[in-house]
């Protein structure tokens, strides 16, 4: 998510394929150093609509069909 | 004759570089310097409408249907918290409200933003659905986290209790309307 744009694809790939992994890790791990918070849409078991915040690649899970990264948290 | 010529154009080129150069090295370092800086932020209406409609449809897609119609006729989006009893109000670019689920009293004001200064020239502040939706994302996935991160403030630092009251109202209704009509 960015001011003036709305969201915008960074990458895109099938996580089981060795080189889109790489491609995606590689975004996922510079998106975080840029200071950028990443989350994960989903639904729970009762089809309740959630998110889970991820802060590595690890945790995000395999079938997951996007991250979401927008800026992080500031008092205002 | 040619060659007299040649000289006196010769000399006019020598005396023109001696007269003009340092102007032409100044224009010339203005406008690198010009070129290096980040551009200023302008408003565009065009790529402001632009980015909300796109803002909006990834809120729908995240969120769901039921809060996103929420957000849409009501301008903001109820979540309920983590310890149950409680829940909060998520406005565009305004606090967020914590409120008590049962009585309806505000409870606290959260201040908080999304600033991204990565980009300059598009601004710092995200389209408002997209501001509900970092709310939003982050209340769910990491409700403490975001907590920690707000400035919290008695009701009515920044929003009008009187408003939010009549939004808890207008908010009871239109679930009302929606079960009666689901009915």
């Amino acid at each position: 998510m960015k001011p003036g744009h709305g969201d915008v694809l960074l990458a895109e790939g099938d996580v089981e394929l060795a080189e889109d992994e790489r491609r995606l890790v590689e975004e996922f791990r510079c998106q975080l150093d840029q200071g950028m918070w990443a989350a994960v849409p989903g639904s729970d078991a009762g089809g309740r609509h959630e998110a889970a915040m991820v802060r590595s690649f690890e945790e995000i899970p395999r079938d997951a069909e996007r991250v979401i990264f927008f800026p992080r948290a500031a008092g205002g | 004759m040619p060659v007299l010529a040649a000289a006196i154009v010769l000399a006019l080129a020598c005396l023109g570089a001696v007269a003009f150069t340092p102007d032409l090295r100044r224009a010339l370092r203005r406008r690198r310097a010009r070129l290096g800086r980040p551009r200023p932020y302008t408003f565009d209406p065009g790529r402001e409408r632009r980015a909300e409609v796109k803002a909006r449809r990834l809120l729908r897609s995240v969120v769901g249907e039921d809060a996103f119609a929420m957000y849409s006729e009501l301008g903001f989006i109820r979540v309920g918290g983590g310890h149950g009893g409680y829940g909060y109000l998520l406005y565009p670019h305004r606090s967020i409200i914590a409120f008590d689920q049962r009585s309806g009293a505000l409870l606290n004001e959260y201040c908080v933003g999304f600033p991204d200064s990565s980009d300059p020239a598009s601004g710092s502040r995200l389209p408002d659905s997209d501001d509900v939706l970092a709310k939003w994302m982050a209340l769910r996935g990491d409700e403490r986290r975001l907590i920690a991160d707000a400035n919290m403030h008695l009701p009515g630092r920044h929003v009008d209790p009187g408003q939010v009251q009549r939004d808890l109202l207008r908010l009871r209704a239109w679930e009302g309307q929606r079960r009666r009509a689901a009915q």
